[in-house]
Parts: structure tokens; sequence; C-alpha cells
């Protein structure tokens, strides 16, 4: 067991090397409960490469990870399904656990398509297989949630309110959560840690501290450090107004 | 009552169609087809083994038939060749060691056509005990491997990264190929066997929207195939093996007529 009984998965100096290229090096975080660790950076920076570290899926991996839960929930950011697997949003739901109706409907319904249950997977749109990924994920009631740009393809309403989503489940299940996101406007709200790799990790912290940081800027340049410090004062603006549901 | 020839010949393709329903319908999903022709191929050598050494011959197959997966799997990491050229490398060379090694065995009497295509004379009542507990054997160890083999066959990142272990599931699975290869050799012969795996969940696919449910038509086309097949066999003095692998042909070429429509209006 870990020392800390609230960490989930932690990545001590963790890299890739394939082919003699790093993919990504040097990245520590750590994910705890019911806290929310947002991964940015350009294309190509080693995003999805941590994510499948802190996942276990590649096994020869410089440093170490510990994983201190298996009740993960992974929303990939590709997958491909091909038609030679007749598979309806059920079966799929239950792909990694078995899981009673309720259970499954109640998380489509979340997800906003309990109508497509019946339907055969290969006849979904990329926004509605992107919320049943999303549904699928979060029905097994997970410890630790991996999203690798999980509302991609989603309209832009809809986007707000997965994000909004998301932010709930954490809360309410109080697990962790990996998200990896590019659009910096929505998801910063709800962050509470920050890393910005760059196949390395350039800064972390708060999303305030990091929107500060120099590298920061020169990586996303000026306007992207306003889009996070906004957000972060929006963060305080609805904490005085809805100090409820928020912590801290 | 296993006193009679067709009778036990009956029970045994009975037995073997249970258990090639499910298996099948991995072979298609995880595009297989071409492995279990390789381990059918090889075949051939565990039968000149077990000819050999006087031996069982299901057993043997078994045992060489894993052998040449193990050793599949070896190239793969070891050599640049692809897949495709591994498979046709094993498969022909070994079937054309086991002829050649049958050439050398003058003083046994070999039925090279039973051996090929399946002789439903020569299931014994050994060989029925061996399909029917295998054969549960078989469907047993893949019931308890399902959830992380079917998982990681629609993806394997999830199935790894939500810890089912996909690895352990695939080694089990390409034992258990070779199981099924072992205990319907001489039903259907070594050439036919991955016809009886393929064509029966290949009808089932025109015919299911969902995983069970195409494992449940697989089984029953194969009982059908077994069943028109033996009789069309015994009535017309044919191999069973082609005739079986006929009548699945048959019934897929029905199934074409009840497609899906989903899958028309994908292109």
């Amino acid at each position: 067991m870990s020392i800390d009984q609230n960490i989930l998965v932690k990545l001590n100096d963790a890299g890739l090397q394939l082919n003699n290229k790093w993919l990504v090096k040097g990245v520590s975080l750590q994910v705890e409960k019911g806290k929310i660790v947002t991964l940015i950076g350009p294309n190509g920076s080693g995003k999805s490469t941590t994510a499948k570290i802190a996942l276990g899926i590649y096994k020869k991996i410089d440093g170490s990870v510990e994983k201190y839960t298996n009740k993960v929930g992974y929303v990939p950011q590709k997958i491909s399904i091909d038609w030679t697997l007749p598979l309806r949003v059920n079966d799929f739901m239950m792909l990694t656990e078995s899981l009673n109706k309720d259970t499954i409907d109640e998380a489509l319904s979340l997800t906003g398509v309990i109508h497509l249950k019946d339907k055969n997977l290969g006849d979904l749109s990329g926004g509605e297989f992107q919320r049943v990924l999303l549904a699928r994920a979060i029905s097994k009631k997970p410890d630790l949630l991996v999203l690798d740009e999980p509302v991609q393809g989603v309209d832009f309403t809809g986007e707000i309110a997965l994000y909004e989503l998301i932010k709930k489940i954490s809360d309410e299940l109080s697990c962790g959560i990996l998200l990896i996101s590019h659009d910096l406007h929505t998801v910063m709200s709800a962050t509470d840690h920050v890393v910005c790799l760059n196949g390395h990790v350039c800064c972390s912290g708060s999303p305030m501290d990091v929107a500060k940081n120099n590298e920061y800027k020169a990586l996303f340049g000026e306007q992207a450090s306003q889009i996070l410090s906004r957000y972060e004062h929006k963060h305080d603006h609805i904490h005085t107004d809805e100090g409820e549901i928020k912590k801290n | 009552m296993f006193d009679d020839f067709f009778i036990r010949a009956l029970v045994a393709g009975i037995g073997v169609a249970f258990v090639t329903g499910p298996l099948g319908c991995f072979v298609i999903w995880r595009r297989l087809s071409y492995f279990g022709d390789t381990l059918a191929h090889s075949a051939l050598l565990g039968v000149t083994l077990a000819f050999t050494m006087e031996f069982n011959i299901a057993i043997s197959v078994f045992i060489i038939s894993s052998m040449i997966a193990l050793i599949l799997i070896q190239l793969q990491k070891k050599t640049n060749l692809p897949g495709d050229a591994l498979l046709g490398l094993l498969a022909h060379s070994s079937l054309a060691v086991g002829l050649v090694v049958i050439g050398f065995l003058t003083f046994i009497r070999f039925d090279i056509m039973g051996l090929l295509f399946g002789d439903i004379l020569a299931v014994s009542v050994d060989d029925l005990l061996i399909i029917w507990i295998g054969g549960a054997l078989i469907l047993l160890v893949l019931k308890l491997i399902w959830k992380p083999l079917f998982a990681s066959t629609v993806n394997y990142e999830l199935a790894e990264a939500e810890g089912l272990n996909p690895d352990r599931a695939k080694a089990i699975f390409t034992i258990l190929m070779a199981a099924i290869i072992a205990i319907s050799i001489k039903m259907v012969g070594l050439l036919l066997i991955t016809g009886m795996l393929i064509i029966p969940a290949a009808m089932a696919r025109n015919l299911s929207s969902s995983p069970q449910s195409m494992v449940i038509y697989s089984i029953i086309g194969g009982l059908l195939s077994v069943i028109i097949g033996l009789f069309t066999s015994l009535e017309f003095n044919t191999s069973s093996g082609p005739s079986i692998i006929t009548a699945a042909l048959l019934l897929f070429i029905l199934s074409l007529f009840k497609i899906k429509q989903s899958i028309k209006l994908k292109n």
C-alpha cells in the first residue's frame, strides 16, 4: 500500500523509448482520489503515451509506475471496431465487466445516449460513439478514470455538459481522473492540477501557476495563458456562488 | 448403441460441432483463418508420430500443433517476415515433412485420403470419449477466458488497461485451437478442419446482431452441417469431411439471403 492512501496511480520519472526515440521522458505525476489531473501539450508531446504508461499498457518503460487500484475506466483516444464483430451498444457496455441493466441504463442516460442502447456499434456517429465510450468507462464506477480526449467529435453544447458530468463523477464517486484535452477553455475550470507536456514535463501545478509559467507561454502563446487565468478566475467565482458543490 | 459406425460418426460430429461453433466465431473475429489452417496442416506430423510411436492420434496431434503454435510465436518475435508468410512457411513445410515421413513408413498402411478428408468409418468408441470429454473441457476453458478474450478482440488496450490480462487469454486460446484440431481430425480431415471452424461462423455472422446470437447460430449451423453431411456421405459413399463442409457451404449460401441490414447500410 502507499503511504498516502489517496494516491491511485503514481509515475516516477517515467518515460518510453521506441526505436531509439523518446516518446516521452521523465514524467512524474500522481492522481489522487477525487482529483482531476489534466495533461495538456501540443500534438506529439506524449500525452496519450503518458496516459498509457499510467494504465500499465506499456511494459518496458523507463522509471516506474505504481498503480494502487484495478478498478479502472479508460476512454482511449482512438478505437476502431470492425464489422466482423456484431456488437450492440449494450454488449459493448459489458465488455470488461458484467453489469446489471439499471447500471447500464443509468450510465447511458447520464451521457445522453440511452436511446441508442440496442443499436449496432458500427452505426453510431463519431459523437454518439464517444458518448457511449464515456458511459462505458463510468458505468463500472471506477476508482481511476483515464480519459483521452473524451469529448472529441461531440457537439459544442454536449461538450460542456460532458465536462460538467466528468466533474460531477469525480466528486460523487470520489474517483481520480487523468484527463487529456486540447480545449483549454472548458477543461480548466474543473481541473485541480495541470501537467504541461512537450516530450517531457515542461511545467505543472494549479491552472493558475501553469498560466503564469514562461515555458507554458512560449509553448502555447500569450493568449492561451490568458484563457487559463481567466478560467481560474471563473473557478473562484463559482466557488462563492455555489459553495456546496465545490471543495475548499 | 455405439456398435453402428454411423451412430458413432453422428455422435462424434455433433460433439465436434458444439465446440467448433464458438471457437469458429473467435477465428473470424480475430482473423485467424490461416492460423487455423497452419495448425491443421501440421497435424499430419502429429498423425505420423502417433503411428510410429503407437500413440493416441488426438493427443499427439495436440502436442505437435501446440508446438507449431509456439514456434510461430517465436518466429514472429525473432524475424522480420510478415505473419502470413510465416503461416504459409509453417503450414506447407509441416505438411510436406509429414508426407515425406509417411513415405518412409512403408511398413504401415496409411489411408491418406481418410487423413486429409476425414473418414467416418474410422471413428471408434475411444474417439467418442476424447471428443466429448475434450470438447467439454475446451468449452469450459473458453467460457472462463471469454471476457478477457472477447474484450481484447474488440480492443486490446481497453482490455489491458482495465486489468483483464489479454495476453494470457490469447495464449490459452491458441492451445484451445490446437485441441479442437486434434479432436476433430478424424471426422473432417486435416485439410478441411478450418472450414468447419469458419463456414458455420460466417453463416452465423449473416444472421446475428450480437456476439451471443452469433455463437448460437454458429453451433446450430455446425450441427446441421454435420447431420446433413454425414447422411449424404452414407448415401453417396463420399468422404465425410467434404460432405460436411459442402453442407455448411449450402447453409452459408442460404444465409446470404438474410444478411442483417445494418451491414449493407454502411457501404
